[in-house]
């Protein structure tokens, strides 16, 4: 009896599934996911976008943008941004600084990835839970603050320091970016190449010169990229200052949260606008990050 | 000197260490503070409130790891196999949470579900639906480069096409030898998930939903300690969490994290 049935791999056999050109197939597989991003992403901030032009009664406007330089507004976008800049600028030198120390600082080993187990925990612990650990700690009756004033005298609150306030909300956001400056730096300290410190060790460089010519410029796309990313992580949160502070500090998200709330002048046109501008601010920020991140590579394969 | 910066290092690791851990003493000794001693552990433990709103919050973790799931994978499978023209794009979708941050994302979704026809938020079904939409969108970044990651170690080419030889239909190819393949990457994923669901304040209290976070926001007005012992659980799970990572083993950094409760 011979077989009629052409082996699959024989040459010239039809193909089992003969690839048509014809629009559209390719779309199916992904519609469910296009159509549930359209849903619960895409309209809604397209809904933002609209409104944000908009005036109370329906008509194409402007005026929502021009409303964000007034003073006011300026200064919440200037705290949110100052508060930005500052975690991501401590937070991004030392995260550095302590991923260093384990990796490359002579640390011992279990070290590493303790630190790396901690890291993924604190950059994931954030919001009401970790302002509340705060307030326990340096609030005002916190662990801290009376082992200060019992054991040296020494009383931050009599002094001007308040932990619900711009500087309060940077401390407790450090919680969370230099953890995340120690995962994300890690792998890029990892490949600096022993080559290259022995290389400039034998052409005479002294340990500053090898920093300043060799392991600075590689690093500094990972370094600023990184840095960049931590900014966009502080300037999104709202969570933890809302729950510090109880809604009554100056940064944008909480603004927005009063604007959702309707408590103070409401206007939800001005609300969608500054939504905008926020979305701007992050855009802008994950674009630098990807551009430096893409840059960085080169030297990390 | 062999390592003339050795000091230097560790006093960067000890502050970094006493940052780390002096909140959570803080924490524990003022939960410690209640009298009769461990009353605030307790107290949480007979508090119908704490469970439920635990519970609600652990439902809405484990739904939204679902929904990911089923999204995620087949769209990554297709992707990969059939269609990687449109791969920018579906990047593109799956990163723009890094730019929305969740109170516009709330604040997107109340605007755009709050009126008729689609006035979700006018019942709880609908209101909870929103929530795990949501929640489902945060998970977007993490849980396709996971799968994504997971496609490219495993020869889906090869694998399709000889369960398609041996008759299987598209479903059962992902059911059946794709899915398990990814095992790995989807259970990291989901810890993940499940911590930033169940630490999640923003979205669950602008949907007034009655989950975990928004309870433990308001609970220290009347009971300090207890909110105190409550803020421990809540490190505890995200703890327990990251572990479950580490021991599967795939530490891949801490991209696509920070869309979490912040």
């Amino acid at each position: 009896m011979t077989s009629v049935a052409v082996p699959l791999d024989a040459p010239g056999a039809p193909s089992a599934r003969p690839v048509r050109r014809r629009f559209g197939w390719g779309w199916i597989g992904v519609a469910p996911f296009l159509l549930f991003a359209l849903a619960f992403l895409i309209a809604p901030t397209a809904y933002l976008v609209f409104g944000s032009f908009e005036t109370g009664q329906g008509g194409f406007t402007l005026e929502n943008y021009a409303n964000l330089f007034e003073p006011s507004i300026v200064t919440t976008y200037m705290n949110s941004i100052e508060i930005s800049v500052v975690t991501a600028v401590v937070g991004g030198i030392f995260g550095f600084l302590l991923a260093y120390s384990v990796v490359a600082g002579g640390l011992p080993g279990p070290f590493r990835s303790a630190l790396m187990t901690f890291s993924g925990v604190a950059s994931n612990f954030a919001g009401v839970p970790l302002a509340l650990a705060f307030v326990f700690t340096i609030g005002r009756v916190g662990l801290l603050t009376v082992f200060l004033k019992t054991a040296f005298g020494i009383d931050p609150y009599g002094n001007g320091f308040t932990l619900y306030s711009k500087v309060g909300l940077e401390i407790v956001y450090l919680y969370f970016q230099f953890p995340l400056m120690v995962l994300i730096i890690a792998p890029a300290i990892d490949g600096l190449k022993k080559e290259w410190r022995e290389a400039s060790e034998n052409m005479g460089a002294s340990s500053f010169q090898y920093w300043r010519h060799v392991a600075l410029p590689i690093l500094m796309p990972s370094l600023l990229g990184t840095m960049i990313l931590l900014f966009g992580n502080s300037f999104g949160a709202q969570a933890t200052a809302y729950q510090l502070t109880g809604g009554f500090i100056d940064i944008v998200t909480i603004a927005i949260s009063r604007q959702m709330r309707g408590d103070v002048l409401f206007d939800p046109n001005l609300g969608y606008a500054l939504a905008m501008g926020m979305v701007v601010i992050m855009g802008l920020s994950i674009a630098g990050y990807s551009l430096l991140q893409r840059r960085a590579e080169r030297w990390l394969r | 000197m062999k390592h003339p910066g050795r000091i230097g290092w560790w006093i960067v690791f000890v502050v970094g260490f006493l940052y780390f851990f002096v909140p959570l003493y803080g924490t524990l000794d003022f939960s410690l503070r209640s009298k009769p001693f461990l009353s605030a552990y307790t107290a949480i433990l007979t508090d119908s409130q704490f469970t439920s709103t635990l519970l609600y919050s652990f439902i809405a973790g484990v739904l939204t790891i679902i929904v990911s799931i089923l999204i995620i994978v087949p769209t990554a499978f297709w992707v990969r196999l059939k269609f990687p023209r449109i791969r920018p794009l579906i990047e593109f979708i799956t990163l723009l949470p890094f730019v929305i941050p969740p109170i516009i994302l709330v604040f997107g979704l109340i605007s755009t579900y709050s009126k008729q026809p689609l006035a979700l938020t006018n019942t709880d079904t609908g209101s909870n639906a929103l929530l795990v939409a949501a929640y489902v969108v945060l998970s977007f970044p993490y849980m396709y480069r996971a799968v994504d990651t997971g496609l490219r170690a495993i020869d889906i080419q090869s694998l399709t096409e000889a369960s398609q030889s041996l008759g299987a239909g598209w479903v059962r190819i992902l059911w059946q030898v794709i899915l398990p393949n990814l095992r790995t990457s989807l259970l990291s994923g989901a810890f993940l998930t499940l911590a930033i669901v169940v630490g999640e304040f923003t979205i669950a209290t602008f949907l007034a939903r009655p989950a975990f976070a928004p309870y433990l926001s308001i609970v220290g007005d009347e009971r300090p300690y207890e909110q105190a012992a409550l803020a421990l659980v809540a490190f505890a799970i995200t703890w327990l969490a990251m572990v479950g990572i580490a021991v599967l083993g795939r530490g891949s950094g801490g991209r696509g994290r920070f869309t979490a409760a912040r």
